[in-house]
């Protein structure tokens, strides 16, 4: 069971009723679980504030949906006399609503329940309408809308002696893929059983794959992947940074979507490439950061090609990761290198010692001008030198770039040294360290182990991980597709086993242990 | 068992019988909002409800600027620099100077285990661990059942997720951080004004309790088919239906009338300048100022008994107009004044905090009730993660209980805890609020020894 994501929330209603239908609140935050809040969803409970959360947005959506601009459209019926119940008329509803929104039709006794809530409500208002929106208010708030579900079914061929249902197949590939519900074609690919036959399953999902909903699906996994909540609680200082407004946070965590999803979708040029490609896009907000001209009269969206002699290129040298990891009024190689170890190279930064004293290299009268030259204190204390041997001479790297992103030559007067190494590869600047990443084996390994984790909501259990090598290779034989991957993943056996509680003995998740890799690539 | 009426009838059938013009009977469990009309006492003559909050502050104390240390508990609290502006409530709170947090071991993980062990009595595992519930919801559960809200949980910092109340990790409500937001839930259509002549249930209401409890009878039919652990963490979804179901079930009951509810002025929303400099300090401690207004006439308006405020949050993520740094880094990077001997800019947040401390007195002390104000019917667990955040140290952890606890604590004490463990004062607070617990926390945080000083 994983709890809907906020974005997965408004996804699925947008998708059923329509865009316009407006969800203004903020539901509980999920908890950041080894790495990603996809597998914290999969532990998520609601409190009693979150689930008043979510019934005041479901009052709200069901309103919005039987008011009168928008009743004719998403209604589809109109009832014979709109003063009472319509028995016909609401059933309709909600087996077209139900069907989109629990992912499967709705069994003959939730109906009945939705159904006799609807009309005799209908019949105390005397308005068909307002039945129509209490029923539905009742859909939206069952654990059957707000979990995603796996629910099971009796399997012969399986070790467990069980299989996901179709529908709840569907789900998962929808959520995946989509970051939604499934549509008509998946949903009928469901109930005639096509989805548990290889073809049929294949078929999906290069359907999906080649639907515009896929960048949905590719954005969602990397704001989760690179950690891009931490935008809302983004802050500057104006007297700083004059440059920055609360419009440049959202322009910016937008211009690395956009660039990550134009390339690894539009494109489909090799992962790795996010740490070097010149495309990307500006608006206004960001040409001012930039100091680039945004031509387009309306400040929206433009493309944009770094020059090939450009200081930046790739997404770390954009201000979306350069602002995001810094302080409020100044940059931060530990904050840089350490993002870039843990959500990009997937590796442990351990957490800095409780009894650290700072003092000991916080001498004021110390000639430190340069990051460089204050980082150098921690590497000589032994307590701190583990960690920031870590961190720091990738961070060093980026410090051409203040705390918003803008490019400097020199901190307080003294040039800024930008050289150093990445586990051995050694660079000159940020351009050349955007280099080393593309050429670190741990990126694409990295992006394989949390991908599928992503998929399945919970790290790979230790029977798995020779599966997770297999998508690395094909990932490698691909060119390092993402689409590859991802179709690789969603085709699999693997991504549909049945998850199975966490087994604190062993300290891990165990998957049921009839994983099974395809061996078409003679793996 | 519906509310709506005294039999066995499953909800549908409830349903059926109410929605077909039946008479309803309700039968509204006792409520302890029901005051008399001069607010000194419920209409039963029983005494006033004791409220139960909790107010933080990250980073802690400066060493030797804050609190007197004392070796010997008693009377008279000798406040210094960093803490005058509590000097004017004295003899309205209690300081624990001296008890220590033993994690047996375990890591500190910093500016997280200090706040979670002092809550919960139990030393985190790992970062993000929660291992038990916090004591403001052992309390609510003692406590927080007539009211509208079981919690109110608030903070002035604009970090929803950083809310110091929780069932265990993944059982974490959100803060609000938003005015208006608190404002609204709070005051909004579904708030029943005890001073207002008139009062006519809504029958929008009891249809809504009705369709809801319809959905959760059916739910409960479809979880049969579910396995164990999701079945186990269904039962807190239904938990949380029942809390709507009872916010529902107040709204069909006439409040009675309470002169200490004045409902405040509805605050006005942020402009694009202001959401942008949301944790400089002045502006946190502005938004404070306008929540705690807003939070304390919801305790006085009987809308919850139990509420949570956090001024700002673990990491301090909190600066001043102009400084590079948060508080929570210059903590850690700001050099200490050769002259004075601590560090300036974070004394300052530090000090700043102690006087949104004494803000957080003032309002609620600022409501009269019977007899006394507010105040005296509260308690309030005030506490940080860190006695000293620049080396993170937790023992010597300062904590707070202010109030009167409705008759039931001595106030203005100074306790010395001698290396205890902190989790005395949990309990202590617990006890006071009725909790039937006589021992709490775990390995060396376990405690059954209660401060008895502090007791009536």
């Amino acid at each position: 069971m994983r709890r809907l994501t906020v974005e997965q929330y408004q996804n699925v209603i947008h998708d059923v009723f329509g865009e316009h239908i407006e969800i203004a609140s903020r539901f509980d935050p999920l908890v950041r679980t080894d790495g990603l809040f996809a597998v914290g969803a999969s532990n998520a409970l609601i409190t009693p504030s979150g689930f008043e959360k979510f019934y005041n947005v479901a009052r709200s959506v069901a309103s919005q949906v039987v008011n009168d601009d928008n009743r004719l459209t998403l209604v589809p019926c109109t009832p014979v006399d709109a003063s009472g119940a319509d028995e016909v008329c609401s059933r309709q509803f909600f087996a077209e609503a139900g069907r989109y929104l629990y992912r499967r039709p709705l069994t003959e006794s939730e109906m009945e329940t939705a159904v006799s809530s609807a009309n005799q409500v209908a019949d105390q208002f005397g308005d068909f309408y307002t039945g129509i929106e209490f029923g539905l208010t009742g859909l939206l708030i069952t654990p059957s809308f707000l979990y995603i579900i796996d629910e099971t079914e009796p399997d012969s061929s399986s070790p467990s002696g069980l299989r996901l249902t179709s529908y709840a197949k569907a789900a998962r590939l929808s959520f995946l893929l989509w970051n939604s519900a499934p549509d008509e074609m998946l949903l009928k690919a469901a109930e005639s059983g096509d989805l548990h036959t290889e073809k049929g399953l294949e078929r999906q999902v290069e359907r999906m794959m080649e639907s515009h909903f896929l960048t949905r699906g590719v954005s969602a996994f990397f704001e989760d992947f690179l950690d891009l909540e931490k935008f809302e609680t983004l802050e500057k200082d104006t007297i700083i940074y004059p440059a920055y407004t609360i419009k440049t946070a959202e322009s910016a965590k937008e211009q690395l979507l956009h660039t990550i999803v134009d390339h690894t979708v539009n494109r489909d040029a090799p992962y790795p490439e996010i740490f070097t490609t010149r495309h990307t896009f500006l608006d206004a907000h960001l040409g001012r950061v930039y100091q680039l001209p945004v031509t387009r009269p309306d400040g929206g969206w433009e493309p944009y090609e770094f020059a090939e002699d450009d200081v930046r290129a790739g997404i770390l040298s954009q201000i979306g990761f350069l602002a995001l990891y810094s302080h409020p009024g100044r940059s931060s190689a530990t904050l840089r290198g350490k993002a870039v170890r843990e959500l990009l190279l997937c590796q442990k930064v351990p957490d800095p010692p409780g009894d650290v004293d700072f003092s000991l290299f916080n001498d004021p009268n110390a000639p430190s001008r340069t990051a460089r030259d204050r980082l150098t204190a921690h590497s000589t204390v032994p307590s701190c030198a583990g960690c920031h041997k870590l961190t720091d001479p990738i961070g060093l790297g980026f410090e051409q770039f203040d705390g918003i992103g803008q490019f400097r030559v020199a901190e307080q007067g003294a040039i800024i040294d930008v050289s150093g190494d990445l586990d051995g590869d050694e660079f000159t600047d940020a351009k050349s360290l955007a280099q080393a990443m593309h050429d670190s084996p741990s990126v694409p390994a990295c992006l394989t182990n949390q991908l599928y984790s992503y998929a399945v909501g919970r790290a790979p259990a230790r029977d798995e991980r020779e599966f997770v090598r297999y998508l690395e290779t094909g990932f490698a034989e691909s060119g390092y597709s993402l689409q590859n991957l991802l179709s690789d993943i969603a085709t699999s056996d693997a991504f549909y086993v049945i998850s199975q509680p966490k087994n604190k003995a062993e300290g891990e998740r165990s998957a049921s242990l009839d994983v099974s890799i395809k061996q078409e690539r003679g793996s | 068992m519906s509310i709506l009426l005294p039999s066995k009838q499953s909800r549908r059938q409830v349903l059926r019988t109410m929605m077909g013009g039946g008479v309803v009977s309700l039968t509204l469990p006792f409520l302890d909002c029901f005051l008399n009309t001069n607010g000194s006492a419920l209409a039963s003559g029983a005494p006033m409800p004791t409220r139960f909050g909790t107010w933080y502050w990250g980073m802690g104390h400066t060493p030797d600027r804050a609190v007197k240390a004392k070796t010997a508990s008693g009377p008279g609290i000798e406040f210094l620099e960093e803490t005058k502006a509590l000097i004017p409530h004295k003899d309205k709170l209690n300081y624990f100077g001296n008890f220590n947090m033993p994690l047996d071991g375990r890591s500190n993980y910093t500016h997280f285990s200090g706040w979670v062990a002092n809550r919960t009595g139990s030393a985190p595992e790992a970062g993000g661990d929660i291992p038990a519930p916090t004591l403001d919801l052992l309390i609510a559960d003692e406590i927080g059942k007539g009211t509208r809200f079981r919690t109110l949980d608030v903070s002035s910092v604009g970090i929803a997720r950083e809310n110091y109340s929780a069932r265990n990790t993944y059982n974490r409500a959100a803060a609000e951080v938003d005015p208006v937001a608190l404002f609204d839930r709070i005051y909004g259509p579904e708030f029943a004004d005890p001073n207002k002549a008139d009062f006519k249930p809504d029958p929008d209401v009891r249809l809504r309790k009705s369709v809801l409890s319809s959905f959760t009878e059916e739910t409960k039919d479809y979880m049969k088919t579910l396995g164990a652990a999701d079945k186990q963490r269904m039962d807190q979804y239904f938990t949380s239906i029942r809390e709507i179901e009872n916010q529902l079930a107040l709204q069909l009951k006439k409040p009675e009338p309470n002169k200490a509810c004045v409902v405040p002025e509805r605050p006005g929303e942020l402009g694009p300048q202001e959401v942008v400099r949301v944790r400089e300090m002045d502006s946190v401690i502005e938004t404070h100022k306008v929540m705690t207004k807003i939070l304390a006439m919801a305790v006085a308006c009987n809308q919850t008994n139990v509420f949570n405020m956090v001024f700002t949050d673990n990491f301090a993520n909190v600066r001043r107009v102009g400084e590079t740094y948060t508080h929570h880094l210059l903590t850690h990077e700001e050099a200490i004044d050769a002259d004075r001997g601590y560090q300036p800019l974070t004394y300052w947040f530090n000090e700043k905090s102690m006087e949104g401390m004494a803000t957080f007195i003032d309002i609620i002390e600022s409501i009269p009730e019977g007899d006394g104000t507010l105040l005296d019917n509260c308690l309030i667990f005030a506490s940080s993660e860190t006695n000293y955040a620049r080396l993170h140290t937790i023992d010597g952890v300062p904590v707070y209980l202010i109030g009167g606890a409705g008759g039931r604590m001595k106030q203005g004490m100074y306790l010395a805890g001698g290396g205890d463990p902190i989790t005395r004062v949990g309990l202590t607070a617990m006890q006071i609020m009725g909790v039937p617990v006589e021992t709490w926390g775990t390995k060396s945080l376990q405690t059954s020894k209660t401060i008895s000083e502090i007791l009536v």
